[in-house]
């Protein structure tokens, strides 16, 4: 009876002391101001706009835009983690909202394209945030531009990571030569797949319910 | 492997080899193998059998205690039915028969004011005077022509129709009084008659309760004798009963979960729409607790009203203790119902808040839901939140028929299964002990080759042990058939017996 009453205080414990994985979902998009990407900027104004009708309370979100050094607290456009009530985290998306206007309204091209950047910037505040499912939109035509002087070049972990490419558009260069769209497309996945991450790509802007489909 | 097969170089050849061989073996091992074989099954056959006997006796173990159960609960259902039958007349007899001496003393003075007012109608007129024959005498006998006499019969005359007017205006007055008592009846005649309407309601009324409490004695004579009648009676009682509360249980239930959609969503916003207790949200098992708490507030209400009886502890508890939970218990639930209503109030507000900014971020900023009638949703919402926890509390009552019959068919069901299984138990000994004998029959098949030789050569040994047996028992007969000449003739040869030699000698064979 003894043993069997320790047993099972041992099991109380030990489910007590098991460490629960949030259920909270972090989202980062990386806004592409490059050049005439510009002009896309409207389109990403409505995947904002549906990524915060789909995020609840505890949930965080950051829009952050690409520009010729990307990797910086000053690129986050707005960032929020929604409160546990609905009422304040309803209060939090108009606010949200209507910062993220205020950007698309007075947004300037930026002469590179600091992706890499821009994606360690989205994995520091994942991480700082540590929730469940992680997600990182990039919202760009992937083509990255660096300016002289930048390395780039380093390993990046996106261990359970999903990195969605949005609105992938196709350069003049990729229409003379479509091998080279493919083998950006290509290049951005194997970096992502073999540092653990997840890859996909949405260019049908009608259909974004799959956003966040795993 | 293969080489081990191929002890020639044909296929066939070694086939034919290892089934002679095979064959062989066992045909030599026949005996042993059919009893083997017939062993096995006879052994799976009777564990079988034990089995299917113990699960028998198990299910008829469980029948008689079901049948306890049953009766138990039947008699108890029927004394506190007699019971409440006996409150019934009680209450009758104290509400209406309790004031029957004052009714009978009212009915006795109607009946006499009835029968003085009677006697009072029957009074008559007073009677002519005696002296107008003798005046009619005198009027005939006197001269009318003389005026004296005229005159005395005129005075006589008008003193007659005087005397008349007077008696007629005296029988007027009495017909008018007559009139006036018989009148002054009526009212008393109906108050009698009311009054005995009254009392025969009330006796009819304990006729009926006496014949119901017949009725019910009837049923829990039989009861208590254990009647096949009495079992089938209850449990067909008891099954209905279990499937009609199982179907308002499911009712409830799904009020139940109305009333959860209701307060779950609002409850977010007092504890957190983040936190989590296990793998479920803390604001949803916060709503389901106060549903719960909502139900076993209408249980303990319902048991302190006596209506059920699932805590005896409840149902014992003194009168004054009784009401004082009747009063915390309606306390609590009125409480916690406009704690519901005012969380549906919320609900409500917290919809209206979503659908806007929905209605912002989708581009659609003047399109929010700005209905007039909205007001009907929100009181709608407000009046379930409030009146589904009661609504909830009676679910007390089916729960304790649920409860109570659930026993009952819970022991059916494990009768079934084990008589079931019992059957499939028996089922499975034949088919082994079949299986057995199938078997020998097959192994016989496989040897059939060997058998067929040693049949042939058994019955050749049988022809040849038969054909001696002939041969020496013909010698028997012939040897028999010797023994009694050679009798004979020693009997012939001896004079003083007077026989003859017929001269033959002994045979040969």
């Amino acid at each position: 009876m003894r043993a069997l009453t320790i047993l099972l205080l041992s099991l109380i414990l030990a489910g007590c002391g098991e460490p629960r994985p949030s259920r909270a979902v972090g989202v980062y998009m990386l806004l592409d101001t490059s050049g005439t990407y510009t002009e896309e900027i409207d389109k990403a104004r409505q995947i904002i706009n549906f990524t915060l009708t789909r995020l609840e309370p505890g949930d965080s979100f950051a829009v952050a835009r690409i520009d010729t050094a990307s990797f910086s607290e000053k690129d986050i456009v707005a960032k929020a983690t929604f409160d546990g009530r609905p009422s304040t985290a309803n209060t939090q998306k108009r606010r949200f909202q209507t910062e993220v206007n205020a950007f698309v309204g007075e947004v300037q091209p930026s002469a590179y394209t600091d992706i890499s950047g821009g994606l360690l910037q989205a994995l520091e505040f994942l991480n700082e945030k540590d929730p469940g499912r992680r997600t990182i939109l990039i919202f760009s035509d992937l083509k990255e531009d660096l300016d002289e002087g930048y390395v780039r070049d380093f390993p990046l972990t996106f261990t359970d990571v999903d990195v969605v490419a949005l609105n992938v558009t196709k350069l003049r260069s990729d229409n003379v030569d479509p091998r080279e769209y493919l083998g950006r497309l290509a290049a951005w996945q194997q970096r992502v797949e073999q540092s653990g991450g997840r890859w996909r790509v949405i260019n049908d802007l009608d259909r974004l319910e799959k956003l966040f489909q795993s | 492997m293969q080489d081990l097969f191929m002890l020639t170089d044909s296929v066939v050849t070694s086939a034919l080899i290892w089934a002679v061989l095979i064959m062989t073996v066992m045909y030599l091992g026949r005996d042993q193998a059919r009893q083997s074989i017939t062993t096995l099954a006879r052994m799976l056959h009777n564990a079988l059998r034990v089995a299917a006997f113990g699960l028998r006796r198990a299910e008829q173990h469980l029948e008689s205690r079901n049948r306890e159960v049953l009766l138990a609960a039947g008699r108890e259902a029927k004394e506190r039915m007699v019971s409440r039958e006996f409150e019934r007349i009680s209450a009758t007899v104290d509400r209406d028969l309790g004031r029957y001496p004052e009714i009978q003393r009212n009915l006795t003075e109607t009946i006499q004011r009835i029968d003085e007012d009677h006697q009072g109608t029957a009074e008559v007129p007073p009677q002519v005077p005696g002296w107008s024959r003798a005046v009619k005498a005198v009027a005939d006998a006197a001269d009318k022509s003389d005026p004296s006499v005229r005159d005395v019969l005129e005075a006589i005359h008008e003193s007659m129709e005087r005397a008349q007017a007077r008696a007629l205006t005296a029988y007027r007055e009495a017909s008018r009084q007559r009139h006036r008592l018989l009148s002054r009846m009526m009212p008393r005649w109906r108050n009698i008659q009311g009054t005995l309407k009254r009392m025969e309601a009330s006796v009819a009324s304990i006729l009926e309760r006496s014949r119901s409490i017949d009725r019910h004695m009837d049923e829990y004579r039989e009861i208590l004798a254990g009647t096949d009648r009495a079992v089938q009676t209850l449990s067909t009682s008891a099954l209905v009963q279990f499937g009609v509360s199982a179907l308002v249980i499911a009712v409830a239930i799904g009020g139940a979960i109305i009333n959860f959609s209701l307060i779950a969503r609002p409850m977010a916003e007092m504890v957190g729409g983040t936190s989590y207790i296990g793998a479920f949200q803390t604001a949803d098992i916060a709503a389901l607790v106060i549903i719960l708490v909502e139900i076993s507030m209408g249980l303990f209400l319902m048991e302190s009203l006596r209506i059920t009886r699932l805590f005896p502890v409840i149902a014992a508890l003194p009168d004054r203790t009784r009401v004082y939970m009747v009063a915390f218990t309606l306390t609590v639930l009125t409480t916690l119902a406009s704690v519901e209503a005012g969380l549906a109030y919320m609900r409500e507000i917290l919809l209206q808040d979503e659908l806007a900014t929905a209605s912002l971020l989708r581009g659609e900023a003047g399109a929010t839901m700005t209905s007039e009638a909205l007001w009907i949703t929100t009181a709608a919402q407000m009046g379930m939140g409030f009146i589904l926890p009661f609504a909830l509390t009676f679910v007390a009552i089916p729960l304790e028929t649920f409860v109570q019959t659930l026993r009952h068919v819970l022991g059916m069901l494990a009768i079934l299964a084990l008589r079931l299984t019992a059957l499939a138990l028996r089922i499975i000994g034949n088919l082994v002990r079949q299986s057995g004998v199938l078997l020998q029959h097959l192994y016989d098949v496989f040897i059939f080759a060997p058998l067929w030789v040693a049949g042939r050569l058994a019955a050749g040994a049988e022809r040849r042990a038969e054909r001696a047996a002939e041969r020496e028992g013909r010698a028997r007969q012939i040897d028999a058939q010797l023994q009694r000449e050679a009798e004979s003739r020693r009997e012939g040869s001896d004079p003083t017996m007077g026989g003859r030699f017929d001269g033959y000698g002994e045979a040969t064979v």
